[in-house]
């Protein structure tokens, strides 16, 4: 079977969109994802810390710049 | 013993190239523009989101040049084809994905604070433009999917009145604004956008520490009304390098 033959059965889009009605919203499930991927992408981006900024941050505190 | 070279004073040039060039070099400093280092505070992770949408931007144009110069008949039916209009979709789901996390990341810390007003306005505009950049070549794919979109948006663009102008069933007219007008807006709004950060400084987060006691300090001191919060410091008080 071909890679399009085993996606296909993986995800069948043979049907029409799932949507996510609420009032006057009306979403397809595929943008819902998206868009709770890019709340989740923003809070990581908050928490995670980034490489090498404590050590940055430590060499301003004494007196060296990075 | 040899009198020292005097120089002749410098009479102010007539000539605009000269004018221009002056007032570039004093609004952005060669150290400014091409900056070899950063404030402390930009190493982390939501400030990646804005280079980010750039690097997303490079890869949209560059694919979308390719697709451009090949034309329907390849994307459609060949393999590479396919694999370059894919490219060009997923970068720009990823230049919009990348660009709202940066919106939130700016308007959260009040990216307008410290005279950037200019730079959130470029920013807003520039998402505002990357829009209909997107919807012209969603109705420019030449399938049935850009068929279902142009008469659907078509209603949406006659009822708020430009129907008569821009025509979403007009597919020269969509494919003119797709590949030509829009991405030169959005090209030149974007390095007017970088030019301002580089020129303003990357906006400082709150220093919410300081401003937690000013307002504890206002609000035990006797008779207070409340003083106001002290402003975050400029960059050039924190920075380490030579960004502002």
């Amino acid at each position: 079977m071909s890679l399009v033959g085993v996606m296909g059965a993986v995800f069948n889009l043979n049907h029409p969109a799932h949507t996510v009605d609420w009032s006057f919203i009306h979403l397809s499930v595929a943008n819902v994802v998206v868009i709770g991927l890019m709340f989740v992408v923003f809070f990581l981006a908050i928490l995670l810390p980034f490489p090498g900024a404590a050590g940055r941050a430590a060499a301003r505190r004494g007196g060296g710049a990075s | 013993m040899s009198a020292a070279p005097t120089t002749p004073p410098r009479t102010p040039s007539k000539s605009w190239t000269v004018k221009v060039r002056e007032k570039g070099v004093e609004a952005l400093p060669p150290e400014r523009l091409l900056p070899d280092g950063q404030p402390t505070y930009v190493a982390s992770w939501i400030y990646v989101f804005g280079v980010a949408s750039i690097a997303s931007l490079i890869v949209i144009i560059g694919s979308g040049s390719i697709l451009a110069l090949k034309g329907p008949a390849w994307w459609h039916e060949t393999g590479v084809g396919h694999f370059f209009n894919s490219i060009h979709m997923w970068s720009v789901e990823l230049f919009f994905f990348v660009m709202v996390v940066h919106l939130w990341g700016k308007y959260w810390m009040a990216s307008w604070r410290g005279g950037r007003g200019r730079v959130w306005v470029t920013g807003a505009i520039t998402f505002l433009v990357a829009v209909p950049a997107a919807l012209t070549g969603y109705v420019s794919q030449q399938n049935f999917d850009a068929q279902w979109i142009s008469t659907q948006a078509k209603d949406a663009m006659n009822s708020v009145g430009v129907g008569s102008f821009f025509n979403l069933t007009n597919f020269g007219q969509m494919y003119s604004y797709h590949i030509l007008l829009l991405p030169i807006a959005v090209v030149a709004l974007v390095s007017l956008h970088v030019l301002l950060v580089r020129r303003n400084g990357v906006v400082p987060p709150f220093e919410i520490d300081s401003r937690k006691a000013a307002l504890a300090s206002a609000a035990t001191s006797p008779g207070a009304g409340g003083a106001p919060p002290p402003s975050p410091p400029s960059p050039s008080q924190t920075s380490t390098g030579g960004q502002s």
